[in-house]
């Protein structure tokens, strides 16, 4: 619908009410949305911390030693634990969105959505502690 | 449990007032009394003047949506009983000019329907000796939650994108373009998917997830829209990465 809604042009006495500027306030499910929206933000910034990590690696021993004192920085620790907290919720809201966007099914019956999300969650289990694993025992 | 109850109840008469007030109405309470049951006691013994929509007082029409104590509920399906000791508020849809008192303007609704072309869709018809086109029960099954849509609009009510950007094509319209793409005598679903897989179509849709709480038919319009944008984001890929010839 590319076009404006037509319907109150030649109704000036229709009462339109206006969204307030708190309206994402009102609702627990609309304080979540806005929350999940936010996350984003700590996604990028999740990714650009792995790009500076990279660089910081790239250049060997003392851009490495550089980095992670400046991880140390109070400011860049509660940024990351903050981040932590939304990359999380993030995630969890998009693995229970997976059964809302794949229906499957087998033998001619829909498979039950947490089936769907219980795999998702499986796999973000196991991919974690592999990683874990990586870095702490490997 | 009380045998009264108050009614809060959006009044807005466009030739005397500037915006909606609302007037208190007490009302008897039985507990097998709806809201609608209500609003229809203050038409008929209190006060004639109020103006509101109902028809069919079984959850069928879907004409009596209102807000109640600010949720989107078909008052037809809302007891007062749940409510007491009151008050209860009673208000238009959200997000729809209000025409007067409790009665909302739903023309847009009603032209994004037929925006999405909700009809089945046939390249070819074939012809009338071959028969009906027959369904087997998990073809039926496939699209029969979304059929179950009365367009009572309460997801749209519910939805604050449809509320912020009146463009959008909102929750029900896309829940019925999906009932006839998945609905195995039909045809249409390319016609469709270019309608829909626009910025106001389903890209608009943040998944906020209201609408499909708000549904008293549970048809899951969240779910509809969801699916449309794994199909949408597929095709997408299929037709970059898949040869012209394959296709």
């Amino acid at each position: 619908m590319n076009e404006q809604p037509k319907y109150t042009d030649f109704h000036p006495r229709w009462f339109r009410r206006r969204m307030s500027t708190y309206w994402w306030l009102k609702r627990w499910s609309y304080v979540m949305f806005i929350l999940r929206e936010l996350s984003s933000v700590f996604i990028a910034w999740s990714i650009v911390f792995l790009l500076l990590l990279t660089r910081a690696v790239s250049q060997g021993q003392e851009g490495y030693e550089q980095f992670l004192a400046w991880s140390k920085n109070p400011v860049v620790v509660g940024l990351n634990v903050i981040s932590l907290l939304f990359v999380g919720f993030h995630a969890v809201t998009w693995f229970n969105l997976a059964p809302k966007a794949m229906v499957v099914r087998l033998r001619g019956r829909r498979v039950p959505a947490l089936w769907i999300a219980g795999s998702n969650y499986a796999a973000w289990a196991l991919v974690s502690a592999l990683v874990a694993w990586l870095i702490l025992g490997g | 449990m009380a045998d009264r109850i108050i009614l809060q109840v959006t009044r807005y008469r466009p030739e005397d007032e500037a915006q909606p007030t609302f007037r208190e109405y007490e009302v008897p309470c039985p507990k097998e009394w709806v809201v609608l049951d209500g609003l229809n006691y203050v038409k008929d013994h209190l006060d004639g003047t109020l103006s509101h929509r109902w028809s069919c007082r079984m959850g069928i029409c879907g004409s009596c949506g209102m807000t109640v104590n600010g949720e989107p509920k078909l008052t037809c399906a809302t007891f007062l009983s749940d409510y007491a000791p009151g008050p209860v508020r009673v208000e238009p849809l959200a997000n729809f000019p209000i025409i007067r008192d409790l009665v909302v303007e739903i023309g847009d609704f009603m032209q994004k329907l037929a925006h999405v072309k909700p009809w089945i869709i046939r390249q070819e018809e074939k012809p009338l000796s071959e028969g009906e086109y027959q369904q087997t029960p998990e073809e039926l099954d496939a699209y029969k939650q979304y059929s179950m849509c009365i367009n009572c609009m309460l997801c749209y009510a519910a939805c604050p994108v449809y509320g912020l950007d009146p463009k959008f094509l909102g929750p029900a319209a896309i829940a019925l373009a999906q009932r006839y793409n998945l609905d195995s005598r039909d045809q249409g679903e390319k016609e469709r998917m270019e309608l829909l897989s626009q910025h106001e179509g389903i890209w608009g849709c943040t998944f906020v997830g209201d609408c499909t709480k708000a549904c008293p038919k549970n048809v899951d319009p969240a779910g509809a829209i969801q699916r449309y944008k794994l199909k949408a984001a597929l095709a997408w890929l299929k037709d970059i990465f898949v040869p012209r010839g394959a296709k």
